[in-house]
Formats: structure tokens, C-alpha cells, sequence
């Protein structure tokens, strides 16, 4: 007689190693123009998949099929054991609760302020009260050092700082799924590298499995090659990857709608591919 | 390969599949949850009480052109002390509802097609859904209640305003007695008219706010496409606006009359 029980799919998938996200063999086509051919890829928990490609190549409609804003016209999406490419816009509200996504140029709202842009989520769409909304915005803005920008409208802001209240503002629900958008294209390197901190903050400290979308060679293998911790004093720094962890961050890159590598920072550097080589020139 | 007229023909029928489908939907939207009230009650007062000025005025200054333009052939039959009548049923069944609603078209229809459209090229509709807010109930049904109650709230400050426009020509320019005036306006009002010129506007503001939204929230092409879409709602709602006066017209005259 059998004895033990037989797993949950959210015991299987709070495991250690479960896939949060499976992408197969995915087929998308806007009218003529087919933008992904046949793709396929697993985030497993905890980890980072970063897709890099030329603009077109298809990266930032891989992000939206995920989360449900476009639908594939063939293959099959998992998210959180939930078959994405079959349930209807009511039914991803359930799906997208556990999602962070973060949009190229942030997609705050303008005519709300960063207060109420951080909280969005929290305020409309929950039943919490409103003085632990509150406690989470200061909370979400002071894990990302925005806390005295809190009542500025979005205009008043730089284009960094849009970024990162866009990932306070992601966060604040607590996803344990984030995926950015070209979350850094257009900053300057040092504002861009204060966002890059960020993405490696949340996937290390608050366990976040990641899938960052970009053609910013530089913050990609940043990214991959990083890690935070904390000090004896409790302080957060972000310090130079072990190897172990560099192993966590994979790299996908996309040519045409279709995958021509996929692995880690090393084997991504000493490709022989004259595609690569060129891109990563 | 499609003629030129086979493509536009389909086009076209793409784009009252989609305005249909977004009609239904906002239909959906306002009798189930979840409600979003704080943004009905904000549409309710950008729509309404914002556009009271505008209205005020449009129906002011047309009251005062009809009594005058009336005035002057009532003249030739000595018909001049009804000029009230003439302007009351006009202005009730006609040109009140369709003047507000032109109004509405040009200030509102265009406010909503400008600020959905920049929140579709900016990312900020997906964000909306990513945040799992359907746009449709956030965004298009306050809008479209605001749109059907506000329009006629609107139009009967018009028609009022408009008949003591009309009143201040009678009075000061064509020399009509005042309480003349006024028992002709009160003589010339049928209840039928009364009650089409009361659901016109409910239909015009029905038309000009889904009109609105679906069209902004179609628009694709950075700024310059949210500027060809507020350009297309207040066309799109105007023609609309006049064309759907006719057939109510014909309808509630076949029904009343």
C-alpha cells in the first residue's frame, strides 16, 4: 500500500530547483512577420535568465507572452505551474499576483504620485488597510533610496529614478517572480548600475527569480556577475559573484525569434559564433 | 490580391468588431465587480461639471442667433410674439441635444482619446493589466457612465440657458413682451418633445465616450498617433453624433407620434 502523499503543485514548486517559468517551443507572428519561431527556455527559482538580442529580435514579446499581455499562436507557457497561454484575462489576474514586470521607461502613471504609483496594487486591488499600505511604500521606497521623493509626481522625476520607483512599485506585492524590460536602456552608466544593484538586491536577498530582457552587454554580465549580501553590520553590498552563483544567472540570446546560445557568462565570452562575437564587440 | 475598396471595406469592419467588442465588454464591466466608484465619481465631475461652462455658453449664444434669425421671419407673417415657441422647440428638440453633444465630442471625446492613447504608446495600459487592473472597467466605464448621465444633465442646462438667450433678444432687441415670451415657450412644449429631446442625449452620450475610448486605446504610433487619434474621436464622434440624431428621430417619431 503506498504510504506517502503525493506532492502539491505549490509544494513542488516552493522546492528548491522547481521551474517558475517554462517556455516551449513558443510560436508568435504579427501578420507577416513572425517574431518568435520556436522557443523554448526554464527559470528555475531563485535564478536569473537574461535575454539578450539585437532590437526585434523578439526579447521584450517573450516578457509579454509571460505575463499574459500577448498570447502565443502556439506552443505552451508555465508560469507558477499555471498554463498561461490558456487562461483568459480574468483568469491571469491570479497568475500576474505573483509578477513583477517592470516596462522600458518605467510606464508610471502620470497623473498619480509616487506614493500612489508604488502603492497601485496595494491600494486598488487589495483590502488592506490603509496605514500598512502605507508602511509598505515607505518600506519598498527606502529598500530602493527614493524614501523623500515619495509625494513628487512622476514629470518631477530623472529617468533613473522613474526606473526604480517602476521596480518599488513591482515590489511592493511582494512577487516572487520579476521580469524587467530593457530596465536600464537609455540611463547613463552609473544611474544604470544603481538600477543593475537593485535587480541583484531583490534576487538575493528577497529570493526573486529573475528574467531581465536587454541589449546592454555591460549591465547583463553585471548582473550575472554580482551578487549581495549582507555585512557583519547588517549593510547591504554588492560584491563580486561566487562561482557558484554566477552559475545561477544564464544567458539567452535571441537572433531572428530564434535561440543561438544559451548558457553562462564564460561560454557566452568565448563563443566562437560569428553572430555573437559581432554583438558582443 | 484585395482591391483597394475590398481592404478598406475590411478595415472597417475590423474596427466595428473591435468598437462592438469594447461596447460589450463596458456593458460587462458596469454590472459586475469590482467597481472602481472614486474614478466614476472623478469622470462624473471632469465630464459634467467641466464641461459647464462650454455648454453655457454654446447654448447661450445659440438661443440668442435663433430668436434673432426667427425674429426677423416671424416679421413677414406678424407672428413675432411666438418667436418663444419657435425658439423652445427647436432648442428642446434639436438643437440643444446636438450642440451639447458637439460640444462634448470637441472637449471630452478628445480629452479621453489624448489621455488613453498616450497611456497606450507609454506602457502604462499594460502596466495597468500587469498590475491586474482591467482597463476596460478602470478606464472606459467611468468614462461611459459619465458619458450617458452627463450628456443629458448638460443638455438641459443648454436648453434652458438657451431659451433665456433667446428670451433677452425677444425682450430687448425684438421688443416682445416678456410674459408673452414665456407663455409662448410654455405653449409650444409637447411632452413628446420633451421626452426626445430628453433620450437624444443619453444615446449622443453613449456614442461619444465608447467612441473615445475605443479609439484611444487603439492608437499605435508614438505621439503622432495620439494626435491622429484625438483628431479621428472628434470626427468619428461628431458624424456619429448627427447621424444617430436622425434615426432617433425617425424612431420616436414613429413611437410618439
Amino acid at each position: 500500500m503506498a504510504t506517502e502523499t503525493a506532492l502539491t503543485a505549490k509544494q513542488i514548486l516552493s522546492e528548491p530547483g522547481a521551474p517558475v517559468i517554462v517556455f516551449d517551443h513558443v510560436v508568435l507572428a504579427f501578420d507577416d512577420k513572425v517574431v518568435l519561431k520556436d522557443v523554448s527556455f526554464t527559470l528555475i527559482k531563485g535564478h536569473t535568465k537574461i535575454i539578450l538580442g539585437a532590437s526585434g529580435s523578439g526579447k521584450s514579446t517573450a516578457l509579454k507572452i509571460v505575463v499574459g499581455l500577448l498570447k502565443a499562436d502556439s506552443g505552451v507557457v508555465w508560469v507558477n505551474g499555471q498554463r498561461v497561454d490558456q487562461l483568459g484575462e480574468r483568469d491571469l489576474m491570479g497568475v500576474r499576483s505573483d509578477l513583477g514586470m517592470i516596462f522600458q521607461e518605467g510606464a508610471l502613471f502620470d497623473s498619480l504620485t509616487v506614493r500612489e504609483n508604488v502603492g497601485y496594487k496595494l491600494y486598488e486591488e487589495t483590502d488592506l488597510p490603509l496605514e500598512q499600505i502605507d508602511r509598505r511604500v515607505q518600506e519598498v521606497l527606502g529598500f530602493i533610496g527614493l524614501s523623500e521623493h515619495i509625494d513628487k509626481m512622476p514629470s518631477e522625476l530623472s529617468g533613473g529614478q522613474r526606473r526604480r520607483v517602476a521596480i518599488a512599485r513591482a515590489i511592493s506585492f511582494r512577487p516572487s517572480i520579476m521580469l524587467y524590460d530593457e530596465a536600464t536602456t537609455g540611463l547613463d552608466p552609473i544611474t544604470a548600475t544603481t538600477v543593475d544593484d537593485e535587480m541583484i538586491k531583490l534576487r538575493d536577498l528577497e529570493n526573486v527569480s529573475s528574467i531581465i530582457v536587454t541589449h546592454q552587454l555591460r549591465d547583463a554580465f553585471y548582473v550575472a556577475e554580482h551578487m549581495a549580501e549582507r555585512d557583519a553590520n547588517g549593510k547591504v553590498r554588492v560584491v563580486p559573484a561566487t562561482a557558484e552563483k554566477e552559475r545561477e544567472a544564464e544567458f539567452i540570446m535571441l537572433r531572428d525569434g530564434i535561440i543561438v546560445f544559451e548558457g553562462g557568462a564564460d561560454a557566452l565570452r568565448s563563443s566562437k559564433d560569428p553572430y555573437i562575437r559581432q554583438f558582443l564587440s | 490580391m484585395l482591391s483597394l475598396l475590398e481592404r478598406r471595406l475590411k478595415k472597417a469592419a475590423l474596427e466595428v468588431q473591435e468598437y462592438l467588442g469594447l461596447v460589450r465588454l463596458a456593458i460587462q464591466g458596469t454590472f459586475s465587480r469590482p467597481f472602481y466608484r472614486h474614478d466614476i465619481v472623478e469622470q462624473f465631475d471632469l465630464i459634467g461639471w467641466g464641461s459647464l461652462t462650454v455648454v453655457l455658453l454654446a447654448g447661450l449664444f445659440t438661443g440668442m442667433a435663433l430668436a434673432s434669425q426667427s425674429g426677423l421671419t416671424l416679421d413677414q407673417f406678424g407672428a413675432r410674439p411666438v418667436v418663444g415657441r419657435l425658439v423652445s422647440a427647436s432648442m428642446i428638440k434639436e438643437l440643444g441635444p446636438v450642440l451639447t453633444a458637439l460640444m462634448l465630442t470637441g472637449r471630452v471625446g478628445s480629452g479621453i482619446a489624448a489621455e488613453l492613447g498616450s497611456m497606450v504608446v507609454t506602457d502604462q495600459i499594460n502596466a495597468l493589466r500587469a498590475l491586474g487592473t482591467d482597463p476596460m472597467r478602470k478606464l472606459v466605464v467611468p468614462r461611459v457612465l459619465a458619458g450617458i448621465f452627463m450628456a443629458p444633465a448638460l443638455t438641459v442646462v443648454s436648453d434652458f440657458i438657451g431659451v433665456l438667450g433667446g428670451w433677452l433678444v425677444a425682450r430687448y432687441q425684438l421688443q416682445v413682451n416678456s410674459s408673452l415670451y414665456w407663455a409662448s415657450v410654455t405653449k409650444g412644449l409637447y411632452m413628446n418633445d420633451v421626452w426626445m429631446g430628453l433620450s437624444k442625449p443619453f444615446v449622443f452620450g453613449f456614442l461619444i465616450a465608447t467612441i473615445a475610448c475605443h479609439v484611444g486605446l487603439r492608437t499605435g504610433g508614438g505621439t503622432a498617433g495620439v494626435g491622429k487619434a484625438t483628431t479621428v474621436s472628434v470626427v468619428a464622434g461628431s458624424v456619429a453624433v448627427i447621424a444617430a440624431d436622425f434615426f432617433v428621430t425617425q424612431i420616436f417619431i414613429g413611437l410618439l407620434y
